[in-house]
């Protein structure tokens, strides 16, 4: 028997463009939690990907108690004993809660090759599982009925109804009220004492050095090291994922700001549990952060503001005069720029080439004739973005979805420069992107704030506002909970506001 | 570098595998029947391509924007009824209106287009605002159409046309049949349509990434009435000239012409995943059908079996261009 339930060794594996994981190993060992940590983009998804068989890796060997094992699919990983909890892990919200726990492995009766499902065995099965994740419903209520956190409750109860002995929690708690994570740790607790291995992947600092017992930390895609949680702290743990002089990996701060270009007045959503009564003022020249935990409604707000979700009350007023935005066009019309949070879904066009991507959100420029398309125009600007931004792509007509994240921003970039917008807002800029080229966007940043354009940037990586921002407004559950000049910002005073309402308990 | 230039073979092959097994099929009618390659049969198939290419644009616009349109058959029906009640010979005795005089032949292929166009409209603001998804929402619209025809016929079927409607079936200008430069000259407005204006610019931004268009400042649902009221506008076209061409129209003509202008669509590498599809692909696509169905005939196969060959060709196109797609992930 091998000391370790779980061993990753020399795991690599690349993207196109990007180097996503080189060389990294994960021991764990049984009966703990191992916390899995580095910022975003640092691979420790990709490699958990890897682990669970959504990715093939490039190279790199996986042994369960010592057994050579190969994963080469999620169905295989299960048969194996590893299991994944994920908020993203969709699972079928219109189907029973037993169903989804039983799915894919439905117990079934009969004879020989006529077998049919056995609903009554389910049931029963479903509700006894239901009952050691302290989960207290009926297993036939269907699964939508439930809370984010009691969904998270059946994904655990399914992963150990399939004898699940590793588990993979990624991001578990970052839609948890602090009860709902206290919840949460009590099972993990005793899972752990089941001698059920878990990897836990979290941001939040407090939780790892409460409930793992091994961190093991990762840095651009590769393996950093291994400690007992007994002997670090938040500082330590910060230090080895940054892994460098905190200063260094931000460009030098010498815009100015200037006068107020937007005001807004207390804006608040459609809908009653988003953001409301929001009020705050943004300067040209100015880089306004945006802090928050999950669900404090940041992009929501600024969704709305930009026209795509509907406002019910309050104003914003541009260059003193009252915007009426009821879509997206709207506020360009006014010169706003979005750049969404969520790249994949609501910012690339795949398929498109770039010089289309770069050039959709600013056609009426390129007219001829008052409709005919001006190709030279359209390529001419394109080029021109491709040199200042330093994109780097084949050539105009390659399809953005083969670019890594970093170029893919870029162009989205390029596409609202185009419109030369007073106002541009950068929702998580930086998500998902290497490195280097995250220094690069916060150059981009401040070169567009010292042209005197004011930037909004929401951003759930502290260090980041702390180093890139003028100003960091912060918002807690839908209200702006307080806005921070640079001298008063630190990661502390940013979490007292952000979780302000949340139970009266600064972490 | 041999087993390079191999490689290249086999990706040429997967590639073009439809052209060269077409252009087998094609070779061998021709070696049994000679005539295949005659000018009668070229003008023929010409012919035949012209309002099936029509239609088959119509549609691209929907499948383009992750939509289909279902509906496009029978406002091919309807079309080719309007303008066969309108336009028929003052001599005929079973004459629709009898007491109708000569109306000008564009106005009537005008009335069509505009009356088709407004189904189209329709199908468009269901898809666009009661954002049902576009197969129920032109599934829905087909009966309409079909029904709307049922009742504005009564069934009849129609015949006796003037000869100045039929005649736009036989005409030749320089020994092109008019069909084929009415398709050229259409074809070339979408191309330019599609590439050179906003709205086609929009239109694949649409079945690339809905969301990210709207967060772009597309007008979506603007967008999506346009290509919808377009297509039924030249499914009108399309019924327009196969009503001129068979010389009668009923209310069964063009019934199932929206399965073959998806299928030829597809075959020409409309991707059903939206965003992708250009004009020449479309036109490929059209004409690898009839080239087929000529073929088949020409080899003396019954029309019978032409059904299942079309159902395996098309099957069997698809799955060949998927694999372009799937072997570059």
């Amino acid at each position: 028997m091998s000391e370790y339930r779980l061993e990753l060794r020399s795991v690599s594996k690349s993207f196109p463009g990007v180097q996503a994981l080189d060389d990294v190993s994960l021991l764990v060992k049984p009966g703990t939690v191992h916390a899995l940590m580095g910022e975003n983009g640092a691979g420790k998804s990709t490699l958990m990907k890897c682990l669970f068989g959504i990715y093939s890796m490039d190279s790199g060997e996986v042994y369960l108690n010592g057994q050579k094992a190969v994963i080469a699919n999620p169905l295989a990983a299960l048969h194996q004993g590893i299991a994944m909890v994920h908020q993203e892990l969709q699972p079928i919200p219109d189907r029973s809660i037993a169903e989804n726990i039983f799915c894919g492995r439905y117990p079934t009766k009969g004879v020989g090759p006529f077998q049919w499902t056995d609903d009554k065995a389910m049931n029963e099965e479903a509700q006894k599982w239901l009952g050691e994740v302290h989960l207290n419903v009926d297993a036939r209520q269907k699964l939508s009925t439930l809370s984010i956190s009691q969904m998270q409750s059946v994904e655990i109860a399914k992963a150990v109804s399939a004898g699940a002995q590793v588990v993979i929690m990624d991001e578990p708690s970052s839609s948890l009220t602090q009860t709902e994570v206290e919840e949460m740790f009590r099972i993990i607790d005793e899972l752990r004492q089941k001698g059920v291995s878990i990897i836990y992947i979290s941001h939040r600092m407090d939780e790892i050095l409460r409930i793992s017992d091994e961190v093991t930390i990762m840095r651009d895609g590769k393996y950093v090291g291994t400690w007992d949680s007994e002997e670090l702290t938040t500082d330590l743990i910060i230090s080895r994922m940054v892994g460098r002089d905190l200063t260094n990996i931000y460009p030098p701060k010498d815009n100015l700001p200037g006068e107020v270009i937007l005001t807004a007045q207390g804006v608040t959503s459609i809908h009653p549990k988003s953001f409301r009564d929001v009020s705050f003022e943004l300067r040209r020249g100015e880089i306004l952060g945006f802090a928050g935990l999950v669900g404090a409604q940041r992009t929501e707000l600024m969704e709305a503001i930009f026209g795509v979700r509907g406002i019910a009350s309050g104003t914003v007023t541009m260059n003193g005069k009252q915007l009426h935005v009821r879509r997206p066009a709207d506020a360009i019309q006014n010169k706003m720029g979005l750049i969404t949070e969520d790249r994949r879904n609501t910012g690339i066009f795949g398929v498109l080439p770039v010089r289309d991507n770069a050039a959709i959100a600013s056609l009426n420029a390129y007219r001829d004739f008052g409709f005919v398309l001006n190709d030279a125009k359209i390529n001419q600007v394109a080029e021109q973005s491709i040199a200042r931004l330093n994109i780097k792509t084949p050539d105009l007509k390659t399809r953005i979805m083969s670019l890594s994240g970093g170029n893919q921003q870029k162009v989205i970039i390029a596409r609202w420069l185009a419109n030369n917008p007073d106002v541009l807002i950068m929702d998580e800029p930086t998500r998902g992107i290497d490195v280097g080229a995250k220094y690069e966007i916060y150059q981009i940043m401040l070169n567009l704030a010292k042209e005197g354009k004011a930037i909004i940037m929401i951003s759930s990586e502290m260090a980041e506002l702390l180093g890139v921002a003028d100003r960091i407004a912060v918002m807690c559950e839908g209200r702006l909970t307080g806005i921070l000049s640079r001298e008063e910002a630190t990661q502390e005073s940013i979490m007292q506001l952000a979780t302000k309402f949340m139970g009266g308990e600064a972490v | 570098m041999n087993r390079e230039k191999k490689f290249v073979l086999k990706d040429f092959l997967v590639s073009n595998a439809l052209i060269i097994i077409l252009v087998i099929l094609a070779g061998v009618a021709t070696w049994k029947n000679p005539n295949f390659v005659s000018l009668n049969n070229i003008r023929n198939m010409g012919i035949n391509i012209g309002p099936r290419f029509l239609i088959a644009l119509g549609v691209s616009g929907c499948l383009i924007t992750r939509g289909t349109d279902l509906s496009a058959g029978r406002m091919v029906g309807l079309g080719a009824c309007i303008a066969g009640t309108l336009l028929q010979s003052s001599t005929y005795s079973q004459k629709f209106f009898p007491n109708l005089g000569d109306m000008n032949v564009f106005a009537v292929l005008l009335i069509a287009v505009v009356i088709c166009g407004v189904f189209g409209l329709m199908n468009g603001l269901v898809v666009a605002y009661l954002k049902v998804p576009p197969f129920i929402a032109t599934l829905g619209v087909q009966t309409i159409v079909y029904g709307v025809c049922l009742v504005y016929t009564g069934a009849v079927p129609l015949g006796g046309y003037r000869r100045d409607y039929t005649v736009v079936a036989t005409t030749s200008i320089l020994g092109i049949p008019l069909f084929v430069l009415i398709a050229v000259v259409v074809g070339l407005l979408m191309w330019f349509l599609y590439n050179k204006t906003r709205h086609g610019k929009y239109m694949y931004a649409i079945g690339g990434n809905e969301n990210a268009a709207e967060v772009s400042g597309v007008n979506v649902q603007r967008t999506l009435i346009k290509i919808y009221a377009l297509a039924a506008m030249l499914y009108a076209c399309g019924g327009f000239l196969i009503g001129a061409k068979a010389g009668g129209a009923n209310v069964n003509t063009g019934f199932g012409y929206e399965l073959e202008a998806i299928a030829s669509c597809t075959i020409g590498g409309v991707s059903t995943t939206g965003g992708i599809g250009r004009v020449s692909g479309i036109l490929i696509g059209v004409m690898v059908f009839e080239i087929l169905k000529s073929s088949l005939q020409f080899l003396g196969v019954d029309t019978s079996y032409q059904y299942i060959v079309q159902g395996c060709v098309i099957i069997i196109a698809v799955a060949l261009d998927l694999r372009k797609y799937l072997a570059k992930k």
